[in-house]
C-alpha cells in the first residue's frame, strides 16, 4: 500500500486522533499521545503487517520543536512507512513503543540520550552511548560544549 | 656502552655494569597491554602479525594491566573512556610507559574541534613516553616508536634521577 492509502485507512480507524499526512517527504504525522496505539494498530492490522522497526530516529527541528521519525517495513507484505512525531522541546514527551518493537529499545534510548525526547513507558529509558553523569544532550543544536568533565579539560 | 663491548675470547666472560644488563633484559622484554580503542588497533595487530612481527622485540600481549610494562593508546579516546584508561593506568606496575599512537590520542585528531565527546590528547590524563604520528601510523612508525621507548629504557639508571622514566 502506498501512503496516502495507508493514511485513508488510519483515519478511518482513528478519526478523533487528528492525524496528518506531509506531502511532502510522503508520512503520516502522530500526536505524541497516540504514537503506541498507531504503531500497535499498523503492527497487527494484517492490511499493513509492519512487523519491522528498521530505524527509529531523533531529530532537533531548531525551531522549538524536537520530532522522532519511525521508518517501518513489512516483511510480508514488502511495503514502506513512514511515521513522524513532533514534540516541544520545552515539554518533549512522547510515549515509548519499545513494547510494540523490541528494536526500539536501544534506538529510543540514543535519541533520549542524544536529543533529549523523553518517551514515557519505556522500561529501562537510560544513557547509552555517553556516560551516565553526562550532563546535557548533545546533538541538540543549542548544545554548548562543557568546559570540563570530571576535571578533564574539553576543548582542544 | 654496549653489552658486548669488552668480550673475552674464551670461557664465556662478557664484561658489563648491573644497570647495563638489567635494562637491556628490560627493554628486550616490554610487555603490551592488548588493548585497542578504534582503526590505530587494526595497525597494531598488523604490526604484531608475522609480515612485521613486533614480537621479535620481546612484546607479548597481556590481557591484564599488573603484568605489563607498556600501553599502547591505540585510538580515539573518548571522556567515558579516559577514565577507563587512567585507571588502566594506575593498576600497571612501575617502571611503566605508554605508548600514544596515532593523531587522536596524540592531540584528538579529526575531533579536535567538534568532537564534544573526544579528549584532546590522551597525555591529559596520564603522562606519554612516546607519542607516535600519523592517522593512522603504518606498523613501521610503531615499530619506529618502540625502538624509540627501548632507547628509553636503555637509558634508565637505578641510582641517577630524572632519567626519563614517568
Amino acid at each position: 500500500m502506498e501512503h496516502k492509502e495507508i493514511f485513508d485507512h488510519l483515519t478511518a480507524l482513528f478519526p478523533e486522533t487528528g492525524l496528518e499526512f506531509d506531502e511532502d517527504v510522503p508520512c503520516i504525522v502522530v500526536p505524541p499521545a497516540a504514537i503506541r496505539d498507531v504503531s500497535l494498530q499498523v503492527r497487527d492490522d494484517e492490511m499493513l503487517q509492519f512487523d519491522f522497526l528498521m530505524c527509529l530516529s531523533g531529530v532537533d527541528n531548531a525551531d522549538g520543536t524536537l520530532g522522532v521519525v519511525y521508518h517501518l517495513h513489512s516483511v510480508p507484505l514488502g511495503h514502506k512507512l513512514t511515521l513522524k512525531v513532533i514534540v516541544p522541546a520545552d515539554n518533549p514527551h512522547l510515549q515509548s513503543v519499545e513494547r510494540v518493537w523490541r528494536t526500539a529499545d536501544w534506538h529510543e534510548r540514543e535519541a533520549y540520550d542524544l536529543v533529549g525526547m523523553v518517551f514515557d513507558g519505556h522500561r529501562d529509558l537510560r544513557r547509552i552511548l555517553n556516560p551516565y553523569d553526562w550532563e546535557g544532550h548533545p546533538l541538540r543544536k543549542d548544545y554548548e560544549v562543557p568546559e570540563f568533565y570530571n576535571g578533564m579539560k574539553v576543548p582542544y | 656502552m654496549g653489552l658486548l663491548d669488552k668480550q673475552f675470547d674464551d670461557g664465556n666472560i662478557v664484561l658489563t655494569s648491573v644497570e647495563g644488563v638489567l635494562n637491556w633484559a628490560r627493554l628486550c622484554s616490554l610487555w603490551q597491554m592488548s588493548f585497542g580503542l578504534a582503526c590505530c588497533a587494526i595497525e597494531m595487530m598488523a604490526a604484531s602479525a608475522s609480515h612485521n612481527d613486533i614480537m621479535r622485540f620481546g612484546v607479548l600481549p597481556r590481557p591484564s594491566p599488573r603484568q605489563c610494562d607498556v600501553m599502547i593508546v591505540a585510538g580515539t579516546v573518548t571522556l567515558k573512556m579516559a577514565t577507563r584508561v587512567k585507571r588502566l593506568y594506575e593498576q600497571m606496575a612501575e617502571p611503566r610507559y605508554v605508548v600514544s599512537m596515532g593523531s587522536c590520542s596524540n592531540c584528538g585528531g579529526p575531533y579536535w574541534e567538534h568532537g564534544y565527546h573526544v579528549l584532546k590528547g590522551v597525555d591529559r590524563v596520564v603522562p606519554v613516553d612516546v607519542y607516535v604520528p600519523g592517522c593512522p601510523p603504518r606498523p613501521e612508525a610503531l615499530l619506529e616508536g618502540w625502538m624509540r621507548l627501548q632507547e628509553k629504557v636503555r637509558d634508565f639508571s637505578l641510582v641517577k634521577k630524572n632519567n626519563g622514566t614517568a
